[in-house]
């Protein structure tokens, strides 16, 4: 499938149906073209004796701050998530900044000590760094990234193509906390809610969930942008089996529901910061979830599917009721419906 | 959540939905039409499709602002905002809507000043905030964000803000509803209603739809038991062989509507002759303008206008797809040349048009065989 858009869209970057075509279409064939895993968040690779993980990630958000964290905290959060839904522990980080000409110092400072901060709590290093300074009205204030090494956890073998239908999944917490909290902290919209971002690194709860199911652990991922319904359709899309959701299990604050409600917006659609979902073979579905419960932050865990063997590639959600309906992957941004 | 779970207890729909198949005649086939593209949305969202018996038929209606919005109106709209000094403003929904050259999203991402706003008031903001900007509100929808503009007219004229305007395409529902019932491929039983159209209109002007063309219409709101309350009014009528106007949806609409916001709708807009709508032609008296009154504030007279017709592709069949002539998936381009990501016709963009909410969340339930993979 060759990228055939004409031009680069907002869309390209939110996680959904068009990032997937970029990457698969573009950048992929082009840069890594033997490649024959399925695209992950990660790449493993072995030096010497160790086996490590590595990835990267930017991070432009708007405002810099906001209920319950910042950027510079998701940046060495958003790096730790990735490498421990990849199976590894994140070690070393490096970073870059690209600030804007005009940001006030006090704010840069306040940023990079939550990066540190941040760091510290996830047991991480940041190891090296490169700074550049683009003209005012560039860059939202300021734009970081993260790219961080880890050792992968001995024993764990994770990978879509090891999901068989009857596996459950598992997700950690409550969805949407981050995304709305994001939309509404722009103040575009009268709406407040008593809502914070769900910002956190999520290796604790990773690593209580391998010590307890870890040879039943075959996937995880931290769905953010995109959210939930987008990781689960590239699952599916991955395994070639279906994900059957229940819709009374999916855990979701009132709040995020509310202005999900108001907006038009799905919250299986909205951004994560702090979650991860992950599929555990059936025998081992429920230590699993004793295990997130019995870890601070996973108290409100909950199995919100299984793995089926049909529909294939997709992601049906049964509600409350007994309906059914599609939940596909998020095309472009999600878009608030009014009229 | 007050005012949600109530509606979605699933107790209760399921007695409710004994209550249908009780009062649904098995040697019957029901056609009901649900005018509003948010009831479509609400019918594949919830799965509702799967809870009512199959001789029980919803045919998706016209109302769905963006999906009767004629392609050139597009043009027009953002021919005005390819003027650097412009801002184009709009809600969500026409974000991703396709003109001949492009949405006003892939314009934005060519460098127009694309806003989006969640009222038109925050249009009229952003106008107060850029003195020397101009900003249009390309203006959409029924009588339900009708009085938001009319009020930010009011408010623009009453304030002296010279550098906002709106291009206005509302439009208005009943003359939709008679162009339905006057097709003569169109046969239907029963109407749900609109809901929030009518917490403007109240339920008077429906009438006509009891009274001269005997089908029964219930007024209706968008929770699945709204839905399922509704159809079970319909069903009652149908069986008692009456045709009433009845209103489900009193915890919000009126029976005589919304006399201020129809107060403004009069002092801001007047009714156009006639007005194209995609799929259904022009109809005369569907749809509103700025009153003379307010003739600085209306961006067609402040600005010049193409005034461009653009004719559907041919093979696109958005038109009967929007009379309910045609289930979405039966259109030939439907789920291969048309989809969310490439929509060929606006009913494919908005989640209200029937062929998103189609796709989105009902067709590979049954099509997963034809229709995959399409990538």
């Amino acid at each position: 499938m060759r990228f055939r858009d004409t031009q680069i869209e907002m869309a390209h970057g939110a996680g959904g149906k068009a990032s997937r075509r970029l990457v698969e279409g573009l950048f992929a064939p082009l840069l890594f073209p033997s490649s024959e895993e399925p695209l992950g968040d990660a790449a493993h690779f072995q030096l010497g004796s160790s086996s490590l993980a590595m990835t990267t990630d930017a991070f432009v958000v708007k405002p810099l701050s906001f209920p319950g964290g910042c950027i510079g905290e998701l940046a060495v959060n958003g790096t730790v998530n990735d490498l421990a839904v990849s199976g590894a522990r994140a070690e070393t980080m490096v970073c870059t900044f690209i600030l804007e000409a005009g940001l006030a110092s006090n704010v840069l400072e306040a940023q990079v000590q939550a990066m540190a901060d941040a760091a510290r709590k996830a047991g991480v290093r940041i190891v090296a760094g490169d700074t550049k300074v683009v003209e005012h009205g560039k860059a939202d204030g300021m734009y970081i990234t993260t790219t961080g090494v880890g050792r992968l956890i001995p024993d764990l073998f994770l990978s879509a193509r090891s999901v068989r239908a009857g596996d459950k999944v598992l997700l950690s917490g409550p969805i949407g906390d981050h995304g709305i909290t994001i939309l509404l902290a722009r103040g575009e919209l009268d709406l407040e809610a008593n809502l914070t971002s769900d910002t956190r690194s999520v290796l604790p709860l990773v690593e209580a969930l391998v010590k307890q199911a870890g040879p039943g652990v075959r996937w995880m991922r931290d769905p953010t942008r995109g959210g939930t319904a987008t990781s689960l359709n590239e699952l599916a899309r991955d395994c070639g089996l279906g994900i059957a959701l229940f819709e009374d299990q999916i855990p979701v604050r009132d709040s995020v529901r509310g202005a999900c409600e108001l907006l038009g917006l799905d919250p299986l659609h909205i951004a994560n910061e702090g979650q991860f979902l992950a599929v555990v073979a059936s025998e081992y579905a429920e230590s699993a979830l004793n295990a997130l419960h019995a870890t601070p932050g996973g108290e409100e865990a909950r199995l919100i599917g299984e793995v089926r063997a049909a529909p294939a590639g997709t992601v049906l959600e049964t509600t409350r009721y007994g309906g059914s309906r599609i939940v596909d992957m998020l095309v472009g941004d999600p878009l608030p419906r009014i009229c | 959540m007050r005012f949600v779970d109530e509606f979605r207890d699933p107790d209760v729909i399921t007695r409710t939905c004994s209550e249908i198949r009780r009062l649904a005649d098995p040697k019957r086939h029901y056609r009901i039409m649900e005018v509003c593209g948010g009831h479509t949305h609400a019918i594949y969202r919830f799965g509702l499709k799967d809870v009512l018996p199959e001789n029980i038929e919803l045919i998706h209606g016209p109302g769905c602002p963006v999906c009767v919005l004629p392609m050139g109106r597009i043009d027009d709209g953002l021919s005005i905002a390819q003027d650097p000094n412009v801002i184009f403003a709009a809600f969500g929904d026409m974000m991703r809507v396709p003109g001949t050259q492009g949405s006003p999203l892939e314009h934005k991402a060519r460098g127009m000043d694309v806003r989006i706003v969640y009222s038109p008031a925050d249009a009229l903001k952003i106008a107060k905030a850029n003195p020397d900007k101009h900003v249009m509100f390309f203006a959409i929808g029924f009588e339900t964000t009708a009085p938001s503009t009319a009020l930010t007219l009011i408010r623009a004229k009453n304030d002296g803000i010279h550098n906002f305007s709106v291009f206005c395409n509302h439009v208005t529902i009943i003359p939709a509803i008679r162009a339905i019932l006057d097709s003569p491929d169109m046969r239907l039983d029963a109407f749900i209603g609109p809901g929030h159209v009518s917490t403007v209109i109240g339920c008077r002007p429906y009438e006509w739809i009891a009274s001269v063309e005997n089908k029964p219409i219930v007024v209706s709101g968008f929770e699945p038991l709204d839905m399922l309350q509704s159809i079970v009014m319909l069903l009652r009528q149908l069986k008692a062989g009456h045709s009433k106007v009845e209103n489900q949806y009193k915890r919000v609409v009126p029976w005589e509507g919304n006399r201020s916001a129809l107060k403004a709708m009069a002092e801001a807009f007047q009714l156009r002759p006639y007005f194209e709508w995609r799929g259904l032609g022009f109809i005369s008296q569907s749809a509103l303008r700025v009153r003379d009154e307010y003739a600085e504030w209306d961006s067609e007279r402040r600005f010049d206008v193409p005034g461009v017709r653009v004719t559907d592709p041919r093979a696109a069949q958005c038109g009967e797809v929007l009379k309910g002539v045609l289930k979405p998936h039966q259109c030939k381009l439907f789920g291969h040349e048309c989809t969310p990501e490439h929509p060929i016709g606006a009913l494919m963009v908005s989640s209200e048009g029937s062929c998103a909410a189609y796709f989105n969340y009902e067709h590979r339930k049954t099509a997963m065989v034809t229709l995959r993979p399409t990538a």
